[in-house]
């Protein structure tokens, strides 16, 4: 991959069809934002792949959060326009250097980018980050749909710079990825008006950290005053006595039931407007709150001694959608609804649980793992499909870069009864794998570590990272050698092996989790989707040979299936797609017969 | 200009090409001078996982997911997806279902099994259901990409845009030189909706 395909200016007003994501990267351009940085993570990754395309801009991949928001504290202490962009996991990572900066604030404008995920469609929890922006008293914003979501951004930018602080805007799934209409106008020149000294304000040691705390109290003083004037916090007249206080998109769900109830619709959370809240309580005799996950609003206007109801109707878990807000809404007997008549017989039809693709070189690993029963120390990334069925062999998976720590902490105890494995994919393991490394090699712990290297971020649409040579807008870099790495860390054993060569992986595994010593066994295939696709050479089943043992099902690849046609024993024979296999071999490997799969002639 | 919100959603696994085929609703939805929103989830989708996406278009559109049970059209690119989603279909709707089939690599473990015949379960369920052999239809137009413009065109009956407005969609979004087989395949895809 070299030079990425950049996106056309606009030079007059335009309107397209575009999804939260793109909103934002385009709201960011409009913005006069310079600069931006980011670690990849679903819902968020697309807002930076389509900002790196937009000319006159700088936007970098970060190895994790912390170092993107870092490096965009630098770039924002420099004076240019800043956005940062996370799921809401990595907010976790970049947390520390977040409730510091909320003190020293900033002062060219500042956006965090908050993707939180209700449902979690691609997450390994759903936690609700407005109580992150609270934490940290910086402002937060909360769009509802993908015009908001670039309208908003631009808000933020302005309130960043008025106040002088970071602010976070916060958006769910469903605004990342829905799509809608966006209005969209020409760009600016951005600026970058140049560091300057000012240790007072930048060096958070106490005496000056007390002094910038009483002006994050003052600040958020002011703030609540903005708040309560904002016209994003707005209340919309309507029909009846009943009135909803609602933000994001439980907004749109609220009105797709309700369209011509009294509604305050929020669209700043932080700090809420809690005066225009009340007003608004004065003008309704019933007063609701509807709300995707926690209690945030809720529990802050209970707290202002507002009546209201809101959780005891709509659930704190998973998405809302417009059947669960009407059906709260009837409950609560404000809405006169019925459930629109299914069709009878709800059917239930065999699962789909994403699998490894076809050719992934993972599978061979995990095949290893499992015929040598290790308990396996998981992480996040494709490799976390090595978990269901039929692999089965992975057993955690909490956090970015967990698996390296988690196996050591297990060994530490239980000695090493059975093997000990931490998997860790490589684009993960210079996100937070490294430290955990160092502290394997430093503490003695006799576990193996593999480190899948598939040269991409695969699970969110293998994107660049420092080991691949290629920064996010196309140029050529350094690329770190994860082999010599992991040597300066001070593992001595380091193995590299062929992902294709399933005897070679299994006997290499072997051999390090019985060696005593921590050890790193690194796998040197590409992912078959990023950055070039291989070029398939199919396999074949001979169903004169093939005896129906099912060995090669049992490795879960999508593109082995049973068929009709059986054996004598009456034992089903297999086929293989040849549309879809790419020829990695692994099915022949661990097929007892020769001459079994072979390459279509 | 349609009041009562259409909902069209558009079901199928992983790689089967729904989401270019919604982005082509979507926007074929535009240019007829509706308010749309389109949604679905990115991520483990591509992965062989069950995919859905939700176009809603109208003077105004609120929600981007369309509620339960109030799709006019569903569409779905596979057969056992066709029988997952035909009941969301509203009273009067229609469900397209491909009768490709694509049997996920759980079938071949113990207790999980595809469907037997699931269009003609997915058939007892509704008032309204259309098979379409879109393979079949865009390997005789000499290209089996076409299955996206092939289904769409056996919904485009259902819909208030004009065959024009379909056109000039399909030929800004499709790959350059294959504009006229996507055409020739959202016509075919039409008259295989009315034969039937």
């Amino acid at each position: 991959m070299s030079k990425i395909k950049k996106l056309p200016e606009i030079k007059e007003p335009t309107r397209m069809l575009m999804s939260g994501n793109e909103g934002i990267a385009l709201g960011a351009r409009e913005a006069g934002v310079y600069f931006a940085s980011a670690y990849p993570g679903t819902p968020s990754t697309e807002i930076m792949e389509t900002f790196a395309r937009l000319p006159g801009i700088i936007a970098q991949w970060a190895p994790n959060e912390k170092v993107a928001f870092e490096t965009g504290i630098g770039a924002a202490l420099a004076g240019a326009r800043t956005m940062v962009c996370m799921k809401h996991v990595g907010v976790n990572v970049a947390m520390d250097p977040l409730m510091t900066f909320a003190y020293t604030g900033t002062i060219a404008g500042f956006v965090l980018i908050s993707a939180d995920d209700p449902e979690m469609h691609s997450s390994q929890n759903e936690q609700d980050n407005r109580y992150l922006a609270r934490f940290a008293k910086i402002p937060m914003l909360e769009p509802s749909d993908s015009q908001e979501a670039h309208d908003f951004f631009k808000l933020a930018i302005q309130i960043s710079e008025e106040f002088e602080t970071p602010v976070m805007l916060r958006i769910t799934t469903r605004i990342s990825h829905a799509k809608g209409i966006v209005d969209l106008v020409p760009w600016p020149v951005p600026q970058v008006s140049g560091f300057k000294k000012d240790p007072d304000r930048f060096v958070m040691v106490p005496q000056f950290a007390k002094i910038r705390h009483h002006e994050v109290e003052l600040r958020t003083e002011r703030l609540k005053l903005y708040s309560e004037e904002t016209a994003i916090n707005h209340a919309e007249p309507g029909k009846g006595k009943v009135g909803i206080v609602t933000g994001s998109i439980s907004y749109h769900h609220v009105r797709e039931v309700m369209p011509n109830a009294p509604v305050f619709k929020i669209g700043m959370s932080n700090p809420l407007p809690i005066e225009a809240i009340r007003t608004f309580a004065g003008t309704v005799d019933e007063l609701f709150v509807v709300e995707e996950l926690d209690p945030f609003y809720e529990e802050q206007i209970l707290a202002a001694g507002i009546k209201c109801e809101g959780k005891k109707y709509f659930p704190c878990e998973g998405e809302l959608n417009p059947n669960i807000v009407a059906e709260g809404l009837r409950i609560a007997g404000v809405l006169d609804w019925q459930a629109p008549k299914l069709h009878p017989g709800e059917v239930d039809v065999i699962p789909r649980p994403p699998v490894l693709c076809s050719g992934c070189p993972h599978r061979t690993v995990f095949t290893a793992l499992k015929k040598m029963k290790a308990d396996v120390f998981g992480d996040i990334g494709c490799y976390t499909l090595g978990a269901l069925k039929p692999l089965n062999a992975l057993h955690t998976c909490i956090c970015m870069g967990a698996s390296i720590g988690m196996a050591s902490g297990v060994q530490k105890v239980e000695g090493s009864k059975r093997p000990v494995v931490g998997i860790i994919g490589d684009s993960t393991f210079l996100h937070s794998g490294i430290t955990g490394l160092l502290g394997a090699v430093y503490n003695k712990a006799p576990v193996t570590i593999i480190i899948l290297d598939n040269r991409a971020t695969a699970m969110t649409g293998g994107q660049q990272h420092p080991a691949t040579g290629h920064t996010l807008q196309g140029e050529e870099t350094t690329a770190v050698n994860l082999v010599e790495l992991c040597k300066v860390l001070g593992v001595k054993n380091v193995c590299e092996i062929d992902a294709y060569d399933y005897e070679e992986t299994l006997k290499v595994i072997k051999e390090t989790t019985s060696s005593g010593e921590t050890s790193v066994v690194i796998t040197n295939r590409p992912c078959m989707l990023y950055p070039v696709k291989k070029k398939p050479e199919p396999l074949e089943v001979k169903l004169d040979i093939c005896n129906g043992c099912g060995a090669c099902i049992r490795i879960g690849c999508p593109s082995i299936r049973l068929i009709d046609e059986t054996t004598d024993k009456g034992l089903q024979k297999v086929a293989i797609d040849p549309d879809t296999c790419t020829g990695c071999e692994l099915c022949a490997h661990v097929c007892p017969l020769d001459e079994c799969i072979l390459p279509v002639k | 200009m349609i009041d009562k919100t259409k909902n069209i959603l558009i079901v199928g696994v992983g790689g089967q090409g729904v989401i270019l085929a919604s982005e082509l609703l979507s926007e074929a939805a535009m240019k007829a001078g509706f308010d749309v929103k389109k949604s679905e989830v990115h991520g483990m989708a591509q992965r062989g996982g069950v995919v859905s996406s939700h176009v809603r278009f109208a003077r105004k559109v609120y929600s981007p997911l369309i509620p339960e049970g109030d799709s006019d059209v569903v569409l779905a690119f596979e057969a056992a997806e066709g029988l997952r989603w035909a009941n969301n279909v509203n009273e009067d709707g229609l469900v397209v279902v491909n009768t490709q089939e694509i049997i996920p690599p759980i079938a071949f473990t113990k207790g999980y099994d595809y469907p037997e015949k699931p269009i003609e379960q997915a058939r007892k369920q509704v008032k309204r259901l259309i098979a379409i052999d879109a393979i079949g239809i865009a390997q005789r137009l000499g290209n089996v990409k076409g299955v996206n413009t092939v289904l769409l065109g056996a919904i485009a009956g259902e819909l208030p845009i004009s065959d024009e407005i379909w056109e000039a969609v399909i030929r800004r979004r499709v790959p350059r030189g294959t504009e006229e087989m996507n055409i020739a395949a959202f016509k075919e895809g039409a008259k295989a909706a009315v034969m039937l």
